[in-house]
């Protein structure tokens, strides 16, 4: 019978790049940056790291397909290294190989690199992604904007929420991710803003308006992953250790079937569940310490707290005005800023919300530092609520 | 038991462009400011004479069993393609029978009535009956008149020997190569001859030669007309030319200039369907059309005209206008004006025609596959059903949506991505009796939509390939308003 990976796999180091509008970086210079800071930070050389796996998302700007793009980038010593895309959750899918090879003991020590390269495009938000030949003969030419959106149509039916009411809890959202992205030197956006700010500007996708999407921003992101022995062995101590990483696919059933009723998203309260099952967690609203979810949107986050239990169904609109998950909260949530504003390269961010875990869980987050957090979680989703890729990952100190 | 009308639908686009708009725009360039009164119907950026012929044919055909229609005609001056079948592309959105024929017909303005002939000659030896449908969807250029005369519109008739409702009395033609007006292949607008010589050469010579052919051999006294049809855009030549044939001018049909204008080869057929609405048993109904000479149909109504209905028909139909006063919007939708389509406009259309083909039910007919063990509609059809727990294979059997309604489960109306008529709003549908498809909204402004809406089904275009010149029609979601167009199909 499997038994997981709780605590058979650590991290040995890690790092991140600048987020933002890079106009001065190529996705190269982006993986240099976050790849020597892992290094470093592990205190290991290239020679040690014995495979790689590459999260990179979109073909048409950017990296480019396959293993190369990295291999060549960080002239890796012929190991093998493999591309993983999965759509947003490509990120920590590339984790999650790396932790697996370590945990099977196929490798001693593998490297997870994540990046993308979005301001190549000539405009804002997001490329629009090919979907094969028969999906644009009948699909909607929608983007993630109002693919979301539809979240809050479908959450206000469901819970009789006012409109006022739940735009009002989605700002919050979003006051509370620039408030925290603000003491973060890495992140995209840097400056706080007020509700009025964000319940005034202009709409992207009924509800949601400028501020209550991500940034689309140019990042890369890196994780060297190890045997707790072994990092132990190099002289590690205080080691930050997985303790779950679940992933839950859509199979159609939200799309296809007319049972789901699409003011939550299905597959990550299957995660949730097999992760909190993982790592032993029975009680996560009293366990957690902190989580970085997937932002994209300010309506994806409140719904998360939902379908990760640390509210009740239909409680994260009140739990979120009454500042359950601001930095000053009971489970702070986007401490670093999050998609919102740390940004979103879309093949890092699942990297990089391991890596504020991991500085947080070490008590190296600077200024915006938590006191003694214990176990963090990472929500990492990739398409839309209605047919998606939902990863959750649970790490802690040993 | 002798061919006669057995169903008969329209369709006119919910867009109606206010003359006074046109005008006041173009009033510095071309005063004509007697012409600023009432609206012309205009096709949304996604309709066509393809999409237009499929709203009236479904007008049409309500709740029939489609597998009896034998054939379909077109008929058509704006028909999109050149080369491929354009009622093909109707038969496969109507989901008609792949046994079917189907035949395109052009070239004039009498290709609506030339079709009538066909349909009913094809219809005498036909098991079933067949469908007839017009449209026209016509180009102008700014500040013409044509722009002011013309509307978009459509109309449909079924023809068969099953309990007609108008029987045919007779039908006359007459070919002369009389060029009022022209378009070269490959040309998008027609050139006019001068009006006068039009009314005085042409029509008031052509018709009444072919109006009393027509009648001599229906046997029916020019008197004894209960209702003339001919459309034009000229000012009351219908009302000369009826009394020059000796008909009554209280038969004159208004030819709804003041609401629809004039919509080419599917007017005369439209006014038809509209007279039919009211028509009593007995009357005796003339529609005459001029283009390349002339053709007259002369129709006597029968006992059974009570026993049909239009799913909506004209009077409806003129009802759900809205009121459009932009007149920039009406050039960017007749491709008059390029508007700025940002980065996002660039994206790639291209129709992997393979894929399209294999497809091609569940696309142009919107068929879903059922299963067989659960019930469940999956769309788009897949070999595996859903089932929780225990995925079945192969039990889907066809299942049309087409014709179902459903209800707005989520929605949203955005700005980001490039959209005719923004903001671009989708949504899933949940469809009665199972299904859910994520679709596009159309025919709807902001405010329209909100979760619990009741949607009907339209035929529309999908995309445009401008860089090969292809069009891709899938079909769209809107609100239900009044009476579905689009009842439960039987």
């Amino acid at each position: 019978m499997a038994t997981g990976i709780k605590d058979k796999v650590a991290i040995l180091g890690m790092g991140c790049s600048k987020f933002g509008e890079r106009w001065d970086a190529s996705p190269e210079d982006l993986m240099v940056e976050a790849y020597t800071e892992a290094l470093k930070d592990a205190g290991i050389l290239p020679e040690q790291i014995d495979a790689a796996w590459f999260s990179t998302h979109m073909d048409d700007v950017g990296t480019g397909r396959g293993g190369t793009p990295m291999a060549i980038a960080l002239r890796l010593p012929n190991i093998g290294v493999t591309r993983v895309e999965n759509f947003c959750a490509g990120g920590t899918e590339a984790v999650r190989a790396a932790v697996y090879a370590v945990a099977a003991g196929a490798c001693d020590i593998a490297l997870a690199l994540g990046v993308e390269k979005l301001k190549d495009t000539g405009y804002g938000g997001l490329p629009v992604a090919t979907v094969g030949t028969y999906i644009p003969q009948w699909y909607p030419n929608a983007v993630a904007p109002a693919n979301f959106a539809q979240l809050a149509s479908a959450y206000r039916a469901k819970h009789g929420v006012a409109p006022e009411l739940l735009k009002r809890a989605i700002a919050h959202v979003s006051v509370k991710s620039h408030a925290n992205g603000a003491k973060n030197p890495k992140a995209h956006f840097r400056q706080a803003v007020t509700e009025e700010q964000v319940l005034k500007a202009p709409i992207i996708a009924e509800p949601l308006g400028l501020y209550d999407c991500a940034g689309v921003s140019d990042g890369a992101a890196a994780v060297i992953v190890t045997r707790p022995e072994i990092a132990r062995a190099l002289g590690k101590r205080g080691l930050v250790t997985f303790k779950a990483l679940q992933v839950a696919v859509s199979n159609g059933w939200e799309m296809h079937s007319n049972e789901w009723d699409g003011s939550y998203v299905h597959t990550a309260r299957i995660a949730a569940k097999r992760a909190y099952s993982e790592a032993g967690i029975s009680k996560p609203r009293e366990e957690i310490s902190l989580t970085e979810v997937h932002d994209c949107f300010s309506i994806t986050e409140l719904v998360t707290m939902e379908d990760l239990q640390l509210s009740d169904e239909g409680g994260a609109v009140r739990d979120v005005l009454d500042g359950v998950f601001d930095a000053e909260g009971a489970i702070p949530c986007q401490i670093d800023g999050g998609l919102k504003c740390f940004g979103h390269p879309i093949g890092a961010s699942g990297i990089r919300m391991l890596y504020e875990l991991y500085l947080q869980l070490q008590g190296r987050a600077g200024a915006r530092q938590l006191p003694d957090p214990r176990i963090g979680l990472t929500h990492n989703l990739g398409g839309q609520p209605s047919q998606n890729v939902c990863t959750v990952s649970i790490v802690g100190l040993e | 038991m002798s061919v006669g009308i057995v169903g008969y639908g329209a369709y006119i686009p919910r867009l109606r462009l206010s003359r006074k708009a046109v005008v006041e725009a173009n009033a510095w360039f071309a005063p004509q400011s007697s012409r600023g009164k009432g609206t012309r119907s205009m096709i949304n950026w996604d309709e066509d004479s393809i999409t237009m012929a499929v709203a009236a044919a479904r007008d049409c055909l309500g709740a029939m069993d489609r597998s009896a229609v034998r054939s379909v005609l077109l008929a058509s001056g704006t028909l999109p393609f050149a080369e491929r079948l354009n009622a093909g592309v109707v038969a496969g959105a109507l989901d008609l029978d792949e046994s079917a024929a189907a035949f395109d017909l052009t070239g004039s303005q009498t290709a609506g009535l030339s079709g009538f002939a066909q349909a009913a000659a094809l219809a005498t030896g036909s098991a079933g009956p067949v469908l007839l449908a017009a449209a026209d969807a016509r180009r102008t250029r700014a500040a013409s008149s044509s722009e002011l005369d013309y509307g978009d519109g459509a109309a449909a008739f079924l023809l068969g020997k099953d309990r007609p409702i108008a029987e045919i009395l007779a039908q006359a033609s007459i070919t002369v190569d009389f060029v009022d007006h022209f378009r070269l292949a490959g040309e998008d607008i027609d050139y006019h001859w001068e009006e006068r010589w039009v009314r005085d050469e042409g029509i008031g010579k052509i018709m009444p030669r072919a109006v009393a052919q027509a009648l001599g051999q229906a046997g029916v006294e020019a008197a004894r007309v209960d209702r003339f049809i001919f459309p034009s855009t000229f000012a009351k030549v219908d009302a000369v030319l009826a009394k020059k044939c000796g008909i009554s001018p209280e038969a004159v049909v208004a030819n709804l200039s003041d609401k629809v204008g004039d919509t080419g080869v599917a007017h005369g057929l439209l006014l038809l369907a509209q007279v039919l609405e009211t028509a009593a048993p007995g009357q005796v109904i003339v529609l005459a059309q001029f283009g390349s000479g002339a053709r007259v149909l002369v129709l006597r109504v029968t006992g059974h005209i009570r026993s049909f209905k239009p799913r909506l028909g004209v009077s409806v139909w003129l009802e759900r206008g809205v009121i459009e006063n932009s007149y920039v919007r009406f050039l960017v939708y007749k491709d008059q004006l390029q508007v700025e389509r940002g980065m996002r406009g660039e994206q790639d259309k291209k129709t992997a025609l393979t894929t399209a083909y294999r497809h091609r039910r569940a696309i142009l007919g919107l068929v879903a596959g059922r299963c067989s063990v659960t019930g469940q509609v999956h769309y788009p059809p897949s070999r595996y059903s859903y089932t929780r727990g225990a995925p079945a294979l192969d039990t889907q059997e066809p299942y049309p949506l087409a014709e179902r309604l459903g209800t707005v489960l989520s929605w949203s109306a955005e700005f980001l991505s490039f959209h005719l008529s923004p903001p671009h709003q989708y949504g899933q549908i949940d469809f009665d009796g199972g299904g859910r498809i994520l679709m596009d909204f159309t025919d709807v402004a902001q405010g329209d939509i909100a979760t619990g809406t009741r949607v009907e089904m339209v035929f529309r275009v999908k995309d445009t390939d401008e860089v090969r010149g292809f069009k891709r029609y899938f079909w769209k979601a809107t609100p239900v308003v009044g009476q579905p167009a689009a009842p439960e199909r039987t």
